[in-house]
């Protein structure tokens, strides 16, 4: 059976519970959501506002889970979700949506408006109402490990590279470590230098780690498409290796949805509690710093200023732990107005990235951005996530502005101290 | 009106729309509440409780940093709430129909206060629907339910006012319909938007515990 | 039967001065708020104008009315009611009795018929063929219908008379109505109160001397002169609801500052009487000002519209009793009804189709 509008009606209404049902009673329809969505804000367009991104799935809860609304059908005076509707509304809830969290934190009677749209994509997506670019990924994510294509070869050559510039083993598949590192697509494919810099930093910080060869990519497309089948599917692989390998800990990469994926629903798709914990590696390299096994000689004096990613930040709690490491190594840094848990979206997460489609609309909401990193006039733009990474390069030479993107990780590992022996030439 | 009606409103209208009320609202939480959601089954980095009920309280007081039309709806919405809120639980004659029916009362404020809080209340409600008409965002989310609601919430307030200040009808009229208006926002708040009174509560729970749950403070 | 003389003659005997006269006429006039220049016209027309004969019913009633009337301090404008008119029956009042009183009222009808004014204190009762009130065996039904046939007028004296005041009230025993129950074919003006103010009785006579016709009434049939405004909107009180300030028990420091007494129950916002102006015991005060709350007392059912010592806006009826027994209704209701959405949900979770890679590819 294919997916089809009856498909994603069930989907969805087994994806209604009391919150959501809680949160479409509340609703007092005053707008407010609409100033905290960027996709509104840098628009204008009302059909932007977060909670009518929801309208089909409103009328299902009204008219299956209450009184009146069930009473209504039976006369047949209520307007069904059509199939039409369903596609009427795919860039309203994958385009223009980046599950982002901003709109959760404004609601002033309290609705949670991300967790909504986060489900109403699983009905979306089971009805055949999912972006083209959003379903490749997914696809590929699944067929070939990676949605941006990325394999083990891929990674061994990276880890070769990294082996070599740091003269450092790069742990591959050891078992009984403590630590499992887990990267994202676009690391392996884009950003190698993290593997050097975990590698350097780990070493001096003497942690046990290990890759894994069957479960090295955190990138989860099925959360972003919003289906938890898929992306238990995809999560099954790390957990999988990370049991192999009986490792303490998996690490999350620098990628926002891979710790939602990872740390908070996790457990969930796969229906049964870790056996392992999961943790950031910002979280993680905060830790060794406050213990004082991340050690750092030398300081960069730019002017520069932190991107919070909002799976990290505002949805995911990892607030502080990225502000102290910042704090060893850059003496100039400076936060972005509305930085922290209100901080805006770089305008490619919850899988725009990956839709072709909402390329044109995501360009023209990194104008939040832009005044954003104008107010504070850095040369350097540091953030945690590489899918904001490559949003915020895209965007920056666009609008043609002069402000070099690092990764923390990679920050703090070029001031290590005593990174001689790792330092190659 | 006839002092019968009054006292039909008084007794009989006042049993209907309190058993209306209290067997919608009951009704309303608890079935919300019985659908039920999944525990998580993540590792906690914080406390639901603590975050749900932080939620539960702080986002009463929240003012984001908003352009033009949202800074309007936080302001009169926050006027239109505080002035409602104040002339129900602190006109002396409400505080007198409080202890009667629960059985204690607390200190009323001056008239000169209820007067100028009802003023602003109306005066916001006015404006809210004005720009619930005028503003793009607003129009597109409102529907015949926003009108009732504004019309059921208004009508208390408006009476209340000219019953006070002795404006328009007689006395015996004004509070017939006072009382009136009042038994029919009740009747009707459970079943529409207006359950908010409660509900919000629980949503910001539910909002508050997932962040909670997270080790957001937020 | 004496030949009924003008009142001015009527004065004269009586040792009255025309001055007194030209001073009740113009107290007549400033309280039914006529233009100024109407109390000498008022003084002209009752000067020359025959007294009327007066044929006064007292049923269900506690002579309270009555009592109003004569036990006002002498010598009052009200005493002058009964010069007047020519007050051919009243059972209370007239040195007749037995045979001869009834004599007295048949006599009157007869000689002035359609021309007699009737007035009626008391209210009628109707249940077990009106036998809960009867004089000379008749009952008060059958002896209202037989005056009321060759009245000029029905002039309902007190609550009772009419509404149906007391007796009528929950349960009402004996099925007691108001004149205006039965008389439909009569004008009728009620001159509500328990008792009614005196002057409100003599203003209305002198109305329908003076001009012949019975003054304008509001909607339950009393002279708007008298019942335009309700008691809240002449109290001396009145700036302190308008403040706010409430005496909460009857010795508290507001009691003792002359505060409002609305939260004590006082029914003056709804009542309509004159009593704030006109005052009673030859102007001595109101109920007001004795430091108690308006009765309410001069409108329909005032028995039976709640306490008199229970604030208007009150409850009038237990809502807790409500509340609870629907807090838990309410609570069943969802409990049942929420059943058939859980199993909805389950059923969609049990149901739904695991979704595939090749379902995003379409296949």
């Amino acid at each position: 059976m294919s997916t089809s509008l009856q498909r994603g009606i069930t989907t969805l209404l087994a994806q209604i519970d009391a919150p959501v049902a809680t949160f479409f009673s509340t609703c007092v329809h005053c707008g407010l959501c609409a100033e905290s969505c960027l996709f509104y804000t840098e628009t204008q367009d009302p059909k932007y506002t977060p909670i009518h991104k929801l309208e089909p799935m409103r009328r299902l809860w009204q008219q299956e889970y209450t009184f009146w609304g069930k009473l209504l059908k039976k006369v047949g005076l209520s307007k069904p979700v059509t199939d039409e509707e369903l596609a009427e509304w795919e860039p309203l809830v994958y385009d223009s949506c980046t599950l982002c969290g901003r709109c959760s934190l404004a609601c002033p009677v309290g609705n949670d408006i991300t967790y909504m749209v986060r489900k109403m994509r699983e009905g979306m997506v089971a009805s055949g109402h999912a972006p083209e670019g959003l379903k490749g990924a997914t696809q590929r994510a699944i067929e070939q490990g990676s949605p941006m294509g990325v394999n083990l070869k891929t990674l061994k050559a990276q880890i070769k590279h990294a082996e070599k510039e740091t003269g450092l083993t790069v742990p591959l598949d050891v078992e009984g470590a403590d630590y499992m590192m887990v990267l994202s697509s676009a690391e392996v494919a884009d950003y190698p230098e993290i593997i050097s810099a975990v590698t350097r930093i780990f070493k001096q910080a003497d942690v046990s780690w290990t890759l894994a060869s069957d479960g090295f990519e955190g990138t989860n497309s099925g959360i972003q498409i919003g289906s938890s089948d898929l992306a238990a599917d995809i999560l099954g692989r790390i957990v999988h290796a990370a049991e192999r390998l009986k490792v303490k800990y998996v690490i999350s990469p620098e990628c926002g949805h891979a710790y939602t994926a990872l740390r908070w629903e996790g457990p969930n798709l796969i229906g049964r509690p870790y056996p392992f914990q999961v943790i950031h590696i910002i979280e993680l390299l905060d830790e060794l710093r406050s213990s004082e096994r991340l050690k750092t000689d030398s300081v960069d004096e730019t002017r520069m200023t932190f991107h919070d990613p909002c799976q990290m930040v505002r949805r995911g709690g990892v607030i502080e732990q990225p502000r102290n490491l910042l704090k060893q190594v850059a003496p100039n840094f400076v936060e972005m107005p509305d930085a922290g848990v209100q901080n805006w979206c770089c305008g490619g997460g919850g899988g725009v990235s990956a839709n072709h489609r909402a390329e044109r609309l995501r360009i023209k909401v990194f104008s939040r951005k832009k005044s954003q990193l104008e107010a504070v006039d850095a040369k350097l733009l540091v953030t945690s996530c590489s899918n904001c990474r490559t949003m915020l390069l895209d965007g920056l030479e666009l609008n043609r502005m002069d402000v070099e993107v690092i990764g923390l990780t990679e920050l703090i590992a070029d001031h290590l101290t005593d990174n001689a022996e790792g330092k190659a030439s | 009106m006839d002092q019968e009606l009054l006292l039909w409103v008084r007794g009989t209208g006042l049993q209907i729309a309190t058993a209306v009320f209290v067997l919608g609202m009951s009704y309303r939480v608890l079935h919300l509440l019985l659908l039920g959601r999944k525990p998580s089954l993540a590792v906690a980095r914080g406390s639901e409780w603590a975050g749900g009920l932080r939620t539960m309280w702080q986002r009463s007081f929240m003012l984001p940093s908003l352009s033009g039309r949202g800074l309007f709806t936080v302001i009169a919405g926050y006027v239109f709430h505080v002035g409602f809120l104040i002339t129900l639980f602190f006109l002396s004659q409400h505080i007198d129909l409080f202890r009667a029916v629960f059985g204690f009362g607390w200190p009323a404020l001056p008239r000169g206060v209820i007067d100028i809080a009802a003023v602003l209340a109306i005066g916001a409600m006015v404006a809210l629907l004005v720009h619930r008409f005028i503003d793009p965002v607003k129009r597109l989310l409102s529907g015949f339910e926003d009108f009732l609601t504004w019309t059921l919430s208004f009508l208390p307030l408006l009476t209340g006012f000219m019953l006070l200040r002795n404006i328009g009808f007689e006395y015996l009229t004004l509070l017939t319909l006072h009382i009136a208006s009042v038994e029919l926002l009740m009747v009707v708040a459970p079943f529409t938007k207006l359950a908010h009174m409660f509900t919000t509560f629980m949503a910001r729970w539910y909002n508050g515990a997932v962040n909670g749950f997270k080790g957001i403070n937020a | 039967m004496k030949e009924h003389e003008t009142l001015e003659q009527r004065l004269h005997e009586q040792g009255v001065s025309r001055r007194s006269f030209l001073k009740f006429c113009a107290a007549m006039a400033t309280m039914m708020a006529l233009p100024p220049g109407s109390a000498t016209a008022i003084a002209a027309v009752l000067a020359k104008v025959k007294r009327p004969s007066v044929i006064w019913l007292s049923f269900q009633e506690c002579t309270g009315c009555t009592e109003s009337l004569t036990r006002s301090h002498s010598p009052t404008l009200e005493s002058l009611i009964f010069d007047m008119v020519s007050l051919d029956y009243h059972h209370t009042l007239q040195a007749a009795s037995g045979h001869a009183a009834e004599q007295a009222r048949e006599d009157a009808m007869k000689e002035f018929h359609g021309q007699y004014l009737l007035l009626v204190d008391g209210s009628i009762p109707l249940k077990d063929g009106g036998v809960y009130s009867t004089i000379a065996g008749r009952t008060n039904l059958d002896m209202l219908q037989e005056a009321a046939e060759g009245a000029a007028a029905i002039v309902a004296v007190g609550s009772c008379a009419a509404f149906g005041g007391l007796p009528n009230a929950q349960p009402n025993p004996t099925g007691a109505v108001a004149v205006s129950d039965i008389i439909k074919d009569k004008p009728i003006i009620n001159i509500s109160g328990c008792p009614p103010i005196p002057a409100v009785i003599t203003g209305v006579l002198a109305h329908y001397l003076t001009f012949g016709a019975l003054p304008a009434l509001d909607d339950q049939g009393r002279p708007k002169a008298f019942y335009g405004e309700t008691i809240h909107d002449r109290c001396y009180r009145r700036p302190f609801y308008d403040q706010g300030k409430f005496a909460k028990t009857f010795d508290d420091e507001g009691a003792r500052n002359g505060w409002c007494l609305y939260e004590l129950g006082c029914k003056g916002p709804t009542t309509h009487n004159a009593c704030a102006t006109t005052k009673w015991n030859g102007g001595a005060g109101f109920p007001i000002e004795a430091g108690h709350g308006c009765l309410g007392c001069s409108e329909p059912k005032f028995w039976d519209v709640g306490s008199f010592y229970t604030p208007l806006p009150a409850p009038a009826a237990d809502v807790t009793a409500f509340a609870q027994a629907a807090a838990l209704a309410g609570a069943a209701a969802a409990v049942v009804l929420s059943t058939a959405d859980r199993a909805k949900q389950r059923r969609a979770q049990r149901t739904r189709q695991k979704l595939t890679v090749s379902d995003l590819k379409g296949e």
